[in-house]
């Protein structure tokens, strides 16, 4: 077939290390037409981006390529450099994962949008800037003309990547490469992101290849899916069927995790049971540099969040990036000092305490946090981490009770005895994970507080962590108070979901009461965004997605803080504050119309 | 995820295989050893006088291996005891000032705010000072050569920068996940910067420490040189090279031999130094 624009057949790739030759794929075979999405799935070190890494002579010094690559009938492998390097850029456009890091920090925007069109296409330099600021309304960058002399550190993550696709659509190339292209991005951004590439390929006739773990990002878009394992390609089919029957065991279990944790799970009411914790109009806000000589302002990270979580009860907070649902876990547990407001537990004002009363009561507080290895002390054997609590708290035991008490906690959260000399560097992430979990559990908490737990682990960890939480929760009766940027997961673990936004509540609703119909039109923006693994809903559901960027916190709107997002504002959105209003079913929302809509 | 790999070489492993660190570590210890030993292997002692034989060169025959000084001192035995000395002072001084150095540092990084402000205030102030003049003036105030004073002179001019640098890792380390965990679990200040804080700073520390011991070994030759360290008729290598210094043109190898052990002192601890540096560096493999 002729209309194949990169065929891989045979393809393998391997690295030699000091431990012998690894295969990171191995006799891959598979093509893409133009105007088709080609999407490969799987976890991470499947080699799915080793493979395409290969193909165009990107990998690394110790990494060999072997088969057959041929972009439009030419043979890439053996290509001298000089000429690969026309390839790349020019037939061939690639955009990563994190565009912070694969964008040039300090040339802007613009600048690097058109030396690609200078170097590939030989346009001269007032031309190619004036491509370049085309490109940038292709990919629908707001103030372009501003954008094309601003520097990456100066854009959101959302437009980053926009400038990335940008630059991978200068050279005109007949294919685009997007590896795990939204991972780094809020559910909103993402979303928005899936979309451009989608309207992308419908009107440009582009070859696409979306590289990605979540097979909810790939439903939408995938015309053929590949789904790899251990470096080789286990299965490929279109993607309906590859979504109504696939083949493959390991396939099956994929869409299973991926269908868990986007579908609800009807969560049981917590009956009349005792406030355990209690926020009052908290806020926190941080000092940053205003202007120049010193001067500074308060960014407002929190502000006037009150909640209550009874006894045994898991409340979820969502929002994006930037939404102070962190904060807001942090200041609970006086982990971020709050600015006004205070937090009760058990009926007791945490201000109020002295230190030693306050880090004896850290006890029934606990927290897990997003990132495993980082909150683990990396001089630390794991023993050590997990039975350091009982060394603060519970002084009088012994070092061989704690070791002891330590090994059974982390059995119970399903680690081996064996891990227990490993340092935290020599643990994967979900292992990790699991031992910050036993740190905090080990004590017997009243209160787990999970900062994003599973948002840097792979699904198939994910799934596990989630479920181990869940169990624990059943075990014990702790209350829970679960962040996480993905809805899929607080609708699984959750009874109730707080949403903020710019550091604001929104709307705080019973979780099937929220995600069947959620009152304010921030939460319909978030639920709309959330990628569906299912090919048949999936692409025009990504169609409808509306552009829009959270404004700048240090400059958050007047009156209602999404107004400058929602569809349904109006003039009176901007004069006032709306007022937290109680709704039917235990529900409570801002919005001034949500009556109406 | 990739599993851990527990088989990734440790720390010293690392160091082990420069070369050039290797190097350093094995002449080191040839001299650590010679030092704590070699005097042995020679009857003569450092301040015996041998009066038949004043100033001659090195050889075998007479036993003077490397020669002897105008008194008739032997250099071999008078050099390794400088050696024994300039390393103990150097040790010595270095722990000193590295204890005070990281407890300081430590301290006014984890404490932040105000209580940083005037510790690193008091580090300013005494880095302005002359601190050559101080020492200078102090040796020549109390009783010249006294080791104490050089000692305090060493240890002074060193926990400054060792502080600098501490507060500057505490403060990185502070932010850390680990850290706000380490807060949540209720530890207390102290013990979060002993447990935690300290032990992951003793890389960079330990890095910088071997980089300071041949400073420090340099100062007190220096002084020693200037006749303000260790006196007559103790040997230390500043003023063995002094020493040799002054009859270098009539006999060479009263400066050549002590020169040649603080040479390749010095360069040892440089090369040690860079490689416990890289070495320790997580991102070096």
């Amino acid at each position: 077939m002729a209309d194949r624009v990169l065929r891989l057949s045979d393809f393998s790739v391997r690295f030699a290390t000091a431990a012998g030759s690894v295969p990171a794929a191995t006799e891959v075979s598979l093509s893409v037409a133009a105007g088709e999405c080609l999407g490969v799935v799987g976890e991470s070190g499947a080699g799915k981006s080793q493979l395409f890494l290969g193909a165009l002579g990107l990998l690394a010094a110790n990494g060999r390529a072997a088969g057959r690559a041929q972009l439009q009938g030419r043979d890439l492998l053996g290509l001298p450099a000089r000429e690969l390097d026309a390839v790349r850029g020019r037939r061939v456009g690639m955009v990563f994962q994190d565009p912070m890091t694969s964008l040039t920090p300090h040339l802007r925007i613009g600048t690097q949008i058109a030396q690609v069109r200078m170097r590939h296409l030989g346009e001269p330099a007032a031309e190619a800037r004036r491509r370049a600021l085309e490109l940038l309304r292709r990919v629908h960058v707001n103030d372009p003309e501003q954008r094309l002399l601003q520097y990456p550190h100066e854009l959101s993550g959302g437009m980053r990547q926009r400038a990335m696709i940008a630059i991978a659509l200068a050279g005109n190339p007949q294919l685009l490469i997007a590896d795990e292209p939204t991972t780094a991005l809020d559910v909103t951004v993402q979303a928005q992101i899936l979309a451009l590439l989608q309207e992308l390929k419908r009107e440009t006739g582009l070859a696409l290849i979306l590289i990605s773990h979540d097979l909810g990002a790939v439903a939408g878009l995938a015309d053929t899916v590949a789904v790899m394992r251990q470096g080789r390609l286990i299965e490929c089919a279109p993607a309906t069927e590859l979504f109504a029957s696939p083949r493959q065991a390991y396939t099956r279990a994929l869409l299973e995790e991926a269908r868990a944790l986007a579908a609800p799970v009807p969560a049981q009411a917590s009956g009349e049971a005792p406030v355990a914790l209690e926020a009052r109009a908290l806020s926190v806000s941080y000092p940053v540099p205003a202007g120049g000589w010193g001067r500074r302002a308060a960014l407002a990270a929190l502000s006037e969040a009150s909640l209550t979580l009874h006894a045994g009860e898991s409340l979820g907070v969502v929002g994006e990036s930037g939404s102070g649902k962190s904060t807001l876990a942090r200041a609970l547990l006086k982990l971020v000092p709050h600015t006004a407001g205070r937090v009760v537990w058990m009926g007791r004002d945490l201000d109020a305490l002295s230190r030693a009363r306050l880090r004896a009561q850290r006890r029934d507080l606990q927290i897990i946090f997003q990132d495993p290895l980082g909150s683990l002390d990396p001089r630390m054997r794991v023993a050590e981490l997990v039975g350091e609590g009982l060394r603060v708290h519970e002084p009088s035991l012994s070092a061989a009770a704690r070791r002891a008490a330590a090994q059974a906690m982390l059995a119970r959260v399903g680690l081996e005895a064996g891990l227990m000399e490993r340092y935290p560097h020599e643990l994967s992430g979900g292992q990790g994970q699991r031992v910050g979990i036993a740190r905090a559990m080990v004590l017997a908490p009243k209160l787990l507080v999970c900062d994003e737990p599973v948002s840097s682990l792979d699904v198939h960890s994910q799934a596990q962590v989630v479920e181990l939480i869940a169990a624990l929760k059943r075990e014990t009766g702790l209350a829970l108070l679960f962040v996480s940027h993905n809805l899929g997961i607080v609708q699984r673990l959750c009874e109730r979901v707080l949403v903020l936004y710019l550091g604001r509540m929104m709307e705080l609703a019973p979780a099937g009461a929220l995600f069947a119909a959620p009152r304010h039109p921030y939460t319909r923006e978030l639920l709309a965004a959330i990628p569906l693994p299912d090919p048949r809903l999936q692409p025009g559901r990504l169609s409808a997605v509306r552009a829009g960027e959270a404004p700048s916190p240090r400059d958050p709107p007047s009156g209602c803080v999404y107004r400058t997002r929602c569809p349904f504002a109006q003039a009176a959105c901007a004069a006032a504050r709306p007022a937290w209003e109680a709704a039917s079913g235990q529900g409570a929302v801002a919005c001034r119309r949500w009556r109406e809509i | 995820m990739p599993e851990g790999s527990p088989d990734r070489p440790r720390a010293w492993q690392r160091l082990w295989r420069r070369a050039g660190a290797r190097t350093a570590l094995l002449v080191l210890g040839i001299l650590v050893a010679l030092a704590v030993l070699g005097p042995w292997f020679s009857p003569w002692q450092p301040q015996a006088l041998d009066w038949s034989q004043l100033a001659q060169p090195p050889q075998l025959g007479h036993g003077h291996w490397l020669g002897t000084d105008r008194l008739g001192r032997d250099l071999y035995v008078r050099t390794l005891y400088g050696l024994r000395l300039s390393l103990a002072l150097s040790l010595i001084a270095s722990g000193v000032s590295l204890l005070i150095g990281i407890a300081w540092g430590s301290i006014a990084g984890f404490a932040g705010g105000r209580i940083d402000g005037w510790m690193m205030r008091v580090v300013d102030v005494l880095y302005a000072l002359p601190y050559l003049f101080i020492v200078i003036i102090l040796t020549s105030l109390v009783a010249r050569g006294s080791l104490w004073v050089l000692l305090v002179g060493l240890g002074g001019v060193g926990w400054l920068t060792t502080a600098r640098i501490v507060r500057a890792q505490t403060l990185a380390l502070r932010g850390r996940e680990f850290i706000v965990a380490a807060r949540a679990t209720g530890l207390a200040g102290g013990q979060i910067i002993t447990r935690h804080i300290v032990p992951n700073l003793m890389g960079t520390v330990l890095a910088y420490a071997a980089l300071t011991i041949p400073q420090m070994i340099l100062f007190e030759s220096f002084l020693s040189f200037l006749g303000l360290g260790v006196q007559e008729p103790h040997a230390s290598l500043g003023n063995l090279v002094y020493g040799g210094a002054q009859e270098m043109e009539s006999a060479p190898w009263m400066l050549l031999g002590p020169a040649a052990v603080l040479v390749a002192l010095l360069l040892c601890l440089n090369r040690l130094g860079d490689g416990l540096r890289d070495a320790l560096d997580p991102r070096e493999y």
